[in-house]
């Protein structure tokens, strides 16, 4: 009986190029069939950084001055802030991150006592990331408004307002004070080992208090290195220009941006890949 | 008028109103059950529901609806289906003994196989209660359910991964390296599941059609799977889309559900329709459902149940539409729900052993976000007791880092630790395939081929010189 040859300590994967087409962390070798020392400790380092950007505040006044500078607002965003007081509360109580505290509600009332109809509202909320927000959230706006003035019709827009501790239902309390016919809130989603920056982007048509999730369309992802802004912008006008058409919004109002599929570096609608290339 | 439940300890009085009260309060500690305000007020008050719990005959369940059967579809349909046959030889217990009779040597794999139609979630979340983390590995290992369609899942001494390939912008070379990585480790033979980016008919077609052209071209004998809304999934069969397998998220009560967007006709128009493209070529299992405790309670629809008892109610859900893989994605919802790695813990052995004990093909998404007090070896702490448990399958995924849903689930090399570690191995079809495309040298000890199997070498040569990707 002869042996196998023993394998190296660790074996590194040939098909290791491959990163060059995703951040997922393949091709990543092996000792045994465990993670090498240098792998495990790549991921120890980025899950440290995730779990401190969720702890991480965020720096409404710093938001507002450069939402002011970039968006050249007639006024200035509205800072808001939920039942949470503080992280701790926030993430074991969503019920209060999606609530407006009084001083908040009493603020809007009074903003919007003129009773004008907006036709939309955009809502910033902080959510799991204030990175992403904070990051994001003028060169989305930058696009969305330059989406809105291509429509044809003219689109009136509520103060735009800024909300601390804050989960996506919030934005269906503040649309419905300010008078908006749909919300939108863009809000920091839970980050991850390799995108603690992802904003997501969620629309309510005739937002109310109370509203569940099935009332609400969702665009994921929106960072420089996943769905660019000017991508986010155009699908969220398409789910708009369809919400204002059909009245409603949620799962009865399909995405239908693809005729339009995401394109991701290959030709549109091609499923061609090196996988199954002949 | 719901009966109320009293008891005395020592000088203490205690008093339950009612059972989904008592349900509640006897459950183990965790952060969603506080958060709804249905929880124990102490630790005492807990041992105490525990106690009273254990006395109830298992008949309280048939004569007592935790949501009423006028308002909730799914009660009806535990209710009108529960098998008074079944239910016989464990008819007489009280929940307390049917914990005894569970772990005894009169409840043999193929007792509690017939006894698993007279078993209603209410039992099952009840006795679940009662028992401690080793009881729940023991009698969810005695359960068997095995469940077919390219190949076989569930069988004794066998641990099946979903290789899930997930890409933040669906980009179908990035998605096709996952999935490169994936088969080269040995994963995918419970199904190759992709989240898409995006919930839209067109993106998941074109998702589906990436993955069977796979399947085809390496004859893979494993399903492929878009994890998007069933009604978008009707519409792609609609298309002509080929469609393995329909997914959807379901939770324990019909306003559950109704959040979700379907109520049980659509999951039963949806298994039909996929049934009749006739795809499967040993079985004709055709779902996939995802739970997770909390959901109920995050869709404002939990009726005041604790969430342990409504994740146990999804699974009448899914048992009556023959999935092919249950997949308990227990750490995903968060630390309002699960706070953190000894409740994920607890949750993820209580929805196996709640699932199998009931015939569902239970699998787990060992799983947790960056914002939960959890880390990787919780993770390894729960995949190894699920390991032993005989949970029907775990996730793959690349390094554990799911880049597009944002959270950290088992790896691919996870999945290969536990294979070694505990003797288990791949689906039979899937494994024998993994040996003749010469990815394992030993597919039997684990060893993987330290070169690149010739028909993966040829495809590399495809790849684009220039990657588009940015870093």
């Amino acid at each position: 009986m002869t042996d196998k040859p023993l394998s190296p300590i660790v074996v590194d994967n040939p098909w290791a190029r491959l990163n060059a087409f995703t951040d997922a962390r393949i091709g990543l070798g092996r000792a045994g069939i465990s993670l090498p020392t240098s792998k495990l400790l790549a991921f120890q380092l980025a899950h440290a950084q995730a779990q401190d950007a969720v702890h991480c505040p965020l720096d409404v006044e710093a938001l507002s001055a450069e939402l002011n500078g970039a968006l050249g607002l007639t006024t200035a965003p509205i800072g808001l802030h939920s039942q949470a007081q503080d992280r701790a509360t926030y993430l074991q109580r969503p019920d209060y991150g999606r609530r407006l505290n009084d001083g908040s509600r009493e603020h809007l009332q009074q903003a919007s006592t003129s009773q004008q109809r907006h036709d939309l509202a955009v809502v910033i909320v902080d959510g799991l990331s204030a990175l992403a927000v904070q990051q994001n959230s003028a060169p989305f706006l930058n696009a969305l408004h330059q989406a809105l003035n291509d429509e044809s019709s003219d689109w009136r827009l509520a103060p735009l307002t800024i909300v601390e501790q804050g989960r996506v239902a919030i934005g269906d309390e503040i649309g419905a004070l300010l008078n908006a016919d749909a919300v939108l809130v863009m809000i920091g989603e839970r980050p991850g080992l390799s995108s603690p920056d992802s904003l997501g982007l969620y629309m309510t048509w005739a937002p109310e208090p109370g509203l569940r999730d099935d009332r609400r369309n969702c665009i994921s992802n929106v960072r420089p290195a996943g769905l660019a802004v000017e991508e986010a912008a155009r699908r969220f006008c398409l789910l708009l220009r369809e919400a204002r058409q059909r009245k409603l919004s949620g799962v009865q109002l399909k995405d239908r941006s693809e005729d339009d599929v995401l394109e991701g570096g290959s030709p549109s609608g091609s499923t061609r890949n090196f996988l199954v290339a002949d | 008028m719901a009966k109320t439940y009293h008891t005395t300890v020592g000088n203490r009085r205690y008093r339950f109103a009612g059972l989904a009260e008592l349900m509640a309060k006897a459950t183990p500690a965790r952060a969603g059950d506080r958060l709804a305000g249905v929880m124990a007020d102490s630790a005492e008050e807990r041992v105490v529901a525990q106690m009273v719990l254990a006395e109830l005959p298992l008949t309280t369940f048939l004569n007592e609806a935790l949501v009423p059967y006028e308002e909730d579809e799914i009660t009806r349909l535990i209710i009108d289906d529960h098998d008074a046959g079944a239910f016989e030889p464990i008819r007489h217990l009280t929940v307390g003994d049917f914990r005894n009779w569970l772990l005894s040597d009169h409840a043999t794999s193929d007792v509690l196989t017939q006894v698993r139609p007279g078993i209603t979630p209410e039992m099952a979340a009840a006795v679940s209660k009662l028992m401690r983390n080793q009881d729940l590995i023991l009698v969810a290992k005695k359960c068997r359910v095995t469940t077919a369609f390219r190949n076989t899942i569930g069988l004794p001494g066998r641990l099946s991964t979903r290789l899930q390939p997930n890409h933040p912008t669906d980009d179908v070379t990035g998605i096709a390296a996952s999935i490169l990585d994936g088969l080269l480790y040995g994963s995918g033979d419970a199904v190759i599941g992709i989240n898409p980016a995006t919930d839209n008919v067109t993106q998941s077609v074109k998702l589906m059609r990436l993955m069977d052209e796979v399947i085809q071209k390496y004859q893979i004998p494993t399903q492929s799977c878009v994890l998007t809304h069933v009604t978008n999934t009707l519409e792609a069969i609609e298309q002509g889309a080929p469609v393995d397998l329909v997914f959807q998220s379901i939770g324990g009560t019909e306003a559950t559900n109704r959040s979700f967007g379907f109520d049980l006709s659509t999951l039963a128009e949806a298994e039909a329709a996929a049934q009749s493209l006739n795809r499967g070529t040993v079985g004709r299992n055709v779902m996939y459902f995802e739970t997770g405790q909390g959901s109920s309670l995050s869709a404002d629809a939990h009726h005041g149940l604790d969430q342990q008892t409504c994740e146990a109610r999804a699974y009448a859900v899914a048992r009556k539409f023959n999935p092919l893989l249950v997949n308990t994605v227990v750490g995903f919802i968060g630390p309002e729900y699960l706070f953190d790695g000894k409740e994920i813990t607890r949750a993820g052995l209580e929805d196996h052993f709640c699932g199998k004990l009931l015939g569902v093909p239970m699998g787990c998404d060992v799983c947790y976000t960056n914002h939960a007090e959890a880390d990787q070896n919780d993770m390894d702490n729960l995949l190894t007791l699920l390991g032993v448990a005989g949970c029907n399958f775990i996730m793959g995924i690349p390094g554990s880092d799911d880049i597009m849903l944002n959270y950290q689930t088992t790896s691919f090399h996870d999945a290969l630790y536990a294979r070694r570690v505990l003797g288990l191995k791949a689906a039979p079809e899937f494994e024998r395939w993994l040996e003749d495309m010469q990815i394992f040298q030993d597919v039997s000890t684990h060893r993987l081929n330290d070169q690149l199997p010739a028909a993966f070498a040829n495809s590399l040569r495809h790849l684009p010189e220039e990657p588009q990707h940015d870093r």
